[in-house]
């Protein structure tokens, strides 16, 4: 699959979450759709390191595109997991006041909700706030509830996607790193860092961070991203702190603050700090913004304990003015940009799939709905979530799902074969498919039956074996 | 799904399981050991260096040899091995406990016993434990995870190493890649004494030139794809001199930072933890707080020696063998930590008996004496020629130690270092 | 001039100071017991360490737990100085399995006396 040199419809330049909504939902017309990526898999850019959200749509006012786009986003989640079958649960927010005056601003945050349309949201007290989430620090004074609030695992809905919009024909280039552009006719020519080129008549640019990067290589507006660095911990699935809900504090006019988020997974995530970086390249962890974020999370949920730490890690946040820019470009032809999406950008990236079909088609794209379009992906097995007579039964079929690699989340060599199979071959992109090396081991167990797993199922040497593609080798030698 | 019955399973091939087992054995109860790797013997089959067994084999013996002949002891009894099986779900009922066993080559089986061993040995602490920032490249490994793939699958993970933390898995890898041709630059221990024994420091260390360097923390892992190098930071009186940092450039590194007992399987079972050894409370027979189900080695506590972790598993051994034949502790006291004492194991004492207890110290200090307090009084106090945190003490409880227990209705041993 | 040597006889860790005296023979001070001397003589006029390695095996088996290093060990201490020589010689055997503990790999290497013995049976 890294060898196109085709011809295409539609190229989409950027395989996180905006680009994997965007590409699933062309792949239901009868349309050449390729996808491509820089990074050895997809989702490796801003799409894996977030908070995995779905917003209760009451943050932004509806005179904002990112308003509208996540109110009509969080709603598409349930028929989406229908179809795809990753991780999600509507487990509620609640937005946690400490002070009297946190108090009138969850007012607004109310009202707001309440013109947006929210439903079912809700002023809380005391009582309340303590009953929803009995973990929640005594001091509270009363909250905010949206009950259609929920949590994602941010990577596995775009490997869905992907997997979805491959499924029914969409290409997938990794690896591809777009370096120069040319229109000519009535089609661009975009080619990579490495020399593979590829012709498409329609170029979205989906590229996150890098979404300024491309759009100079097409000749298009100009503009630049900055990078919000939000920095996490996570913390055991067995921790004491884990919550029912989401738990957010009152936000500032900034961010939304440090949050307790209690993953689909059963880990809890607390996080994300929010500073300006002049790095893109920048997702390194510090150590005062980590005991900031401990702080923060513990004056909400007294019971966080740093003992309860497996991990910490930083994620990117493309910033673009105070609104998702969503338009075709008004310099070159036949350009979509889809840019500064950061939060929601999670939660909306469905509906901007939409909004970018529609752009498309006002820009003259075609779109005839194919009649074999199957909106499904083939529901996959996790040892985790079956009991022993079932694992039984797989087994009896395929021996591997009773041999277990990764004892922390249970994951079985079965589950990373089809890891493999389905194209993740760098250890990360096996821990977002799988879970494998997420848990409180962090891979201490299991890396290197992995790494044999990866070079038995692809042939790859030693030497090719990487943490997240390009130079991240995992071995040097040999003895 | 298959079903099997034994007196006790014993989960965990490790020194400490297979110890446990032979004795279960030798006493007459049918038991079976449930390890998830392919070969019995646990950690053990890595640590390819010598300095096991002098206790247990009057012999100084590398790893893999005293897996091998703890081995040959199982397997010349009736003892029932499962290996490549991993243990998934433990039901701790009253009387009959049932594991869930998954396994390539027989799919799952439910075990079924009267007694669970608990055996499951410890994990490294790695990175987000003690929460190193920075960037998060390739070539960041715990340093039992590099053993593992030097000694057993013969890869070079790097070139240039440091090794952040002293303990001896750390030490003991810092000679091994020296020895494979690599150069260690620096081994950073944030205490101001090392974690590993003096033995290690001496030959691990000092052999090769490689620097110590103690009251240094390591405050960022720099490299944006694989590792470029650590910054480090001499800490002077409790606080960081960051103006004193600096940066050791390398390819990887390498964590020895601790090990934690496994106790996800207890916890599940309903097992009740101690927080300072984060294995489970045991009472004089090594029981948890779950009846029927027993610990011992190092998922109990983290010992220094794998001599000790048999000599403890075999205890335990034996007195799952005298519960089964229905044998209670009677008026059992309380063991607790007393001055300069971190921990002790078990949790309790039988004064009818003679009780091994092991203890770690929180201090570092020659010419000590350890006092054994029954109700407030001192009883007996020993003297220890060298008392240090990395290596685990032990003390002889008996009868006559406890003969003033008798008689207090809540009696209460406190084991106190000087 | 005095050589400064950590005893590791035990754990107390002694702290010897070492002179040469002009016969060649050694005075040691610091030592808390007689043991600190004969590890002073030792270290200091003909030190050896035990070495442990591992092995390539011929014919490593497929799948993920097949084993491609057999480990080793010496007989007996090897001297310090010729350890590096010692390890070149382990890395260049190729074993052929079966292999059993306690088998000799190399024998008396390069006449010191020390033979290079596997630590692990495999099959």
């Amino acid at each position: 699959m890294k060898t196109g040199s085709g011809r295409y419809d539609v190229c989409i330049v950027g395989a996180g979450v905006c680009g994997a909504n965007i590409a699933r939902r062309l792949s239901a017309y009868e349309l050449d759709v390729v996808l491509v990526d820089k990074y050895a898999d997809v989702s490796f850019g801003v799409s894996k390191g977030n908070s995995g959200i779905i917003h209760g749509g009451f943050h932004h006012g509806r005179q904002h595109l990112k308003a509208r786009l996540e109110i009509q986003g969080a709603m598409m989640f349930d028929r989406l997991r229908q179809e795809l079958d990753f991780p999600f649960k509507r487990c509620g927010i609640v937005v946690a006041a400490f002070h009297e005056d946190e108090m009138r601003a969850i007012e607004q945050l109310y009202m707001q909700g309440v013109d947006n349309g929210v439903i079912g949201i809700e002023m809380c007290s005391r009582e309340r706030m303590l009953e929803l989430e009995p973990k929640l620090n005594p001091d509270v004074l009363g909250g905010l509830w949206v009950p259609g609030g929920g949590i994602v695992e941010p990577y596995r809905f775009v490997f869905s996607l992907v997997e979805s919009a491959r499924k029914n024909g969409v290409e997938l280039l990794t690896d591809f790193k777009v370096s120069a552009a040319a229109r000519s006719g009535d089609e661009w020519t975009v080619r990579a860092e490495d020399g593979r080129s590829i012709k498409a008549r329609y170029v979205v640019n989906a590229a996150g961070l890098f979404a300024d990067e491309v759009s100079a290589v097409f000749g298009a507006e100009e503009f630049a991203i900055k990078a919000r660095k939000g920095e996490y911990y996570l913390l055991d699935r067995l921790s004491k702190a884990r919550t029912e809900r989401v738990v957010f504090p009152v936000p500032t006019s900034v961010s939304k603050g440090m949050l307790v988020i209690p993953t689909v997974e059963g880990t809890v995530l607390i996080g994300p700090t929010a500073d300006m970086v002049d790095d893109k390249g920048d997702a390194a962890t510090t150590r005062e913004h980590l005991e900031k974020i401990l702080s923060s999370a513990r004056a909400m949920i007294p019971a966080i304990s740093e003992n309860d730490v497996i991990t910490s890690f930083a994620g990117l946040r493309p910033t673009l003015g105070d609104d998702f820019y969503i338009e075709m470009s008004k310099k070159v032809p036949a350009f979509a940009q889809v840019a500064g999406i950061q939060s929601p950008g999670l939660t909306a990236s469905p509906a901007i799939g939409e909004y970018v079909k529609d752009l498309l088609k006002k820009a003259g794209l075609k779109l005839k709905e194919k009649v074999d379009y199957d909106p499904f992906v083939g529901k996959r097995p996790h040892v985790k979530d079956l009991s022993p007579y079932e694992v039984d039964q797989l087994a009896a079929a395929d021996p591997a799902y009773a041999n277990m690699v990764c004892r922390c989340e249970k994951v079985s060599e079965a589950e990373i074969v089809e890891a493999v199979r389905a194209g993740h071959t760098t250890l990360d992109g096996i821990k977002y498919f799988t879970r494998a090396q997420m848990g409180r081991c962090q891979g201490g167990f299991c890396t290197y039956k992995i790494m044999k797993i990866i070079m038995r199922e692809t042939g790859l040497s030693y030497s090719d074996i990487t943490k997240n593609g390009g130079e991240s080798r995992m071995l040097k030698d040999e003895l | 799904m298959k079903e099997l019955t034994y007196d006790a399973v014993v989960i965990g091939g490790g020194a400490a399981g297979m110890a446990a087992a032979r004795e279960l054995d030798a006493a007459g109860c049918s038991c079976a050991i449930v390890e998830r790797e392919e070969r019995l013997g646990g950690i053990l089959g890595q640590c390819i260096h010598n300095g096991f067994g002098l206790i247990e084999f009057n012999e100084e013996l590398t790893g893999p040899e005293f897996a091998e002949r703890m081995e040959e002891r199982v397997r010349g009894t009736g003892v029932a091995v499962y290996t490549g099986a991993t243990v998934m779900e433990v039901d701790a009922a009253p009387e009959i406990k049932s594991l869930f066993c998954y396994s390539a080559s027989f799919g799952v089986i439910r075990l079924n016993a009267r007694a669970i061993v608990l055996a499951m040995g410890c994990r490294e602490r790695n990175r987000g434990n003690i929460r190193i920032p920075g960037d998060r490249p390739a070539g960041v490994y715990t340093a039992g995870l590099a053993q593992r793939l030097v000694n057993i699958e013969g890869f070079v993970p790097g070139r240039n190493v440091v090794v952040i933390g002293s303990g001896d898995i750390g030490l003991i890898m810092a000679r091994r890649m020296s020895w494979i041709g690599c150069k260690v630059h620096a081994v950073v221990e944030i205490l101001p004494y090392p974690s590993g024994l003096t033995r290690n420091i001496v030959q691990c260390l000092h052999d090769f030139g490689i620097p110590l360097y103690l009251s240094h923390l390591t405050t960022r892992i720099i490299g944006r794809e694989r590792v470029e190098g650590v910054e480090i930071t001499p800490i002077e009186n409790g606080a960081l001199m960051h103006e004193k940092s600096f940066v050791i450039p390398c390819d990887t590194v390498l964590l020895s930072v601790g090990l934690v007992p496994e106790n996800e399987l207890s916890k599940d079972a309903g097992v009740e933890l101690n927080p300072m050894t984060n294995g489970p409370v045991v009472d004089s027979m090594l029981m948890t707080s779950v009846p029927g189900v027993f610990a011992c080695g190092n998922v109990l506590h983290v010992h220094d020696l794998v001599d000790y972790v048999v000599e403890e598993a075999k205890r335990a051994g034996a007195n799952v063998a005298r519960w089964l034949k229905g044998e209670r502790p009677q008026a059992e006291a309380r063991i607790k930590a007393g001055p300069n004492v971190r921990y002790v194991a078990p949790s309790r004492a039988d004064p009818s008996r003679d009780n091994k207890i092991y203890l770690r110290s929180l201090v570092v200090k020659n010419e000590a004496s350890l006092e054994i307090r029954v109700n407030n009084r001192v009883v007996r106090t020993v003297k220890k020629a060298h008392i240090q945190p990395s290596e685990m003490l032990s003390v002889d409880l008996s009868r006559a130690d406890l003969a003033t227990c008798s008689g207090s209705p809540d009696p209460t041993v406190e084991i106190a270092l000087a | 001039m005095s050589e400064e040597l950590i005893c590791i006889t035990c754990p107390m860790g002694c702290r010897l100071k070492v002179d040469r005296r002009d016969d060649g023979t050694l005075s040691v001070t610091g030592n808390r017991c007689a043991r600190g001397i004969k590890y002073a003589e030792e270290e200091l006029l003909d030190p050896k360490r035990m070495v442990s390695a591992t092995a390539k095996v011929s014919k490593p088996g497929a799948g993920l737990d097949a084993v491609s290093r057999v480990p080793v060990r010496t007989s007996v201490p090897c001297r310090k100085e010729a350890i590096g020589d010692l390890l070149a010689d382990i890395y260049a055997l190729t074993v052929d399995l079966p292999v059993a503990r306690g088998q000799t790999l190399i024998q008396n290497w390069k006449g010191s006396g020390v033979d290079v013995l596997a630590t692990r049976t495999l099959p």
